[in-house]
């Protein structure tokens, strides 16, 4: 599992990536109740939109932490948005791509680092 | 992942619609609680010029959580940045009338009264509560963001008639909800024989307080003025009461929401009537056959003509909140108004939000459109509260 500044994680399974947010950013943004995941075949480019996650009083973007197309998105989330804040790194993910440029990947923090990021805020 | 505001997600909650912008050099001030919300937890926020608990930490903290045991038992919330005086003079009540549309003149002692600091144009300084828990003087208490206008608009205009003491060195604490009652007569037991809108002066928790029976909430409940000093004493002592617990800015705002009350700043501003907030009922009888209040023409006017626009509640059928800011549109599609507080109701578990629309898309049941995020969303007017009232009316 690879991590942005921004609270997003995202995990390899074959050529396609999961992605979601972090146990801090769902404790930070306290209980969701309403998660938008992006349209299956959206084109994002790392650092795009990709979906947005609302607490009972702020609206969040979510950022694409690479590039690549939407072949996935958790449907589960529309009816139960709160296993964000349950399972944020597990059935809490937001979207699946298949990754236009891997190497992309190389440019994330591995979990000491982010640990060692979360740190410093 | 960072809040629509350019800040990272560690200050998401700092954009909140109900946070004010307050340059980041700007000391906060404190209330005489700070250190008991350190002690619980809680994540503090600016809010009105001070640091004040949004939500509180642990299994039972949490804005959904706060909001769900204040509507079921009974919250305990710090409003200690609200602002409170105590004006006297010979004349204080006829005197107290030349800025809000209130019948100060008949309030009897041991009540208080929602009322309106109004510009002479009709519009909303502030909105405020007033009341005489002694015989002499009217004990008022205005918001937070408010207050430094509005005691010097008070100074100003009632110079002369009436003495303004600002109580800096009192704490405001609110204990809200269905078994607020029953915990306060515990330590305050004339407290039982009050109704809604009544409050008294009173020693109560080893101090004198100025207990009225109101809140911010739609529950039933009370608001508790004592000495800062004191403070602590009360906020430990009711909270060792296992039917209450600590309740943040972030309930509150969720359930003022959905009792329908409106939040200065937000859905009142000094070009809002009285008429178009839904709050005619602050315009008392004898003031409207006297006309004698500030912005009296526009507000009389708009009782017998109409007005342009009315504060509405609307439930949001489908998608995401919709909160401050997000454009209201017909069901054509054409932009009729705007959004002025919204978000997720916890009890009714969809999203709702409070908007101005012209009269005629007023009426409950019509069909509307709330934007969000550029996508129409379907909307439907409903009567406020969109939670009802559970006030005591009578014993």
């Amino acid at each position: 599992m690879r991590f942005t500044k921004d609270h997003e994680w995202i995990e390899l399974e074959g050529d396609v990536a999961v992605i979601g947010v972090t146990a801090y950013a769902a404790e930070q943004l306290g209980d969701v109740v309403f998660v938008e995941t992006p349209e299956v075949g959206k084109q994002v480019k790392a650092g795009d939109n990709l979906a947005v996650v609302e607490s009972v009083k702020a609206a969040s973007d979510v950022y694409a932490p690479v590039s690549g197309e939407v072949v996935e998105a958790n449907e589960a989330l529309a009816d139960a948005p709160e296993t964000v804040n349950a399972a944020p790194e597990a059935a809490g993910w937001f979207a699946k791509l298949k990754l236009a440029n891997p190497a992309e990947l190389d440019q994330l923090m591995d979990r000491p680092a982010y640990e060692a990021y979360l740190q410093t805020l | 992942m960072a809040g629509h505001l350019p800040s990272p997600l560690a200050v998401t909650l700092q954009s909140e619609p109900f946070v004010p912008d307050i340059p980041a050099e700007t000391v906060l001030k404190t209330t005489p609680l700070s250190e008991a919300h350190a002690a619980l937890g809680a994540k503090m926020v600016p809010f009105a010029g001070y640091s004040m608990p949004v939500q509180y930490a642990g299994e039972h903290g949490g804005v959904l959580k706060e909001h769900l045991w204040t509507r079921e038992h009974a919250g305990l919330f710090d409003v200690s940045h609200m602002g409170q005086a105590r004006l006297t003079g010979p004349d204080v009540l006829t005197a107290f009338e030349a800025l809000t549309p209130g019948d100060f003149q008949g309030l009897m002692p041991g009540k208080q009264k929602y009322s309106l600091l109004l510009t002479d144009d009709g519009g909303i300084v502030d909105d405020l509560m007033a009341g005489r828990p002694e015989p002499e003087g009217l004990f008022v208490v205005v918001n937070g963001a408010c207050k430094a206008n509005d005691f010097r608009l008070m100074g100003e205009r009632l110079a002369g008639r009436v003495a303004i003491e600002r109580l800096e060195d009192r704490a405001l604490i609110a204990l809200q909800g269905p078994q607020a009652a029953a915990v306060l007569v515990r330590h305050a037991p004339e407290t039982a024989t009050m109704v809604f809108m009544d409050i008294r002066a009173i020693d109560a928790f080893g101090t004198e307080a100025v207990v009225s029976r109101s809140g911010y909430t739609g529950e039933d409940g009370y608001e508790i003025s004592v000495p800062a000093a004191a403070a602590v004493h009360v906020w430990t002592t009711l909270l060792s009461d296992e039917r209450v617990r600590p309740i943040g800015l972030g309930a509150r705002d969720s359930l003022r929401l959905e009792a329908g009350l409106p939040l200065y700043g937000h859905d009142l501003d000094e070009s809002v009537s009285p008429v178009e907030a839904g709050l005619a009922f602050a315009i008392n009888k004898p003031r409207r056959r006297r006309a004698d209040f500030p912005g009296a023409e526009r507000i009389l006017g708009e009782f017998a003509h109409g007005c342009a626009r009315f504060r509405i509640g609307l439930k949001v059928l489908e998608g995401a909140p919709a909160r401050e800011g997000a454009e209201v549109a017909d069901e054509t599609g054409r932009p009729i108004g705007v959004v002025t507080s919204g978000g997720f109701s916890p009890t009714l578990r969809q999203a709702i939000a409070l908007a101005f629309v012209p009269p005629l898309h007023s009426e409950p049941g019509t069909r509307l459109q709330v934007i969000v995020r550029g996508k129409a969303q379907g909307a439907e007017v409903v009567r406020l509260p969109f939670v009802p009232h559970r006030y005591v009316r009578s014993l």
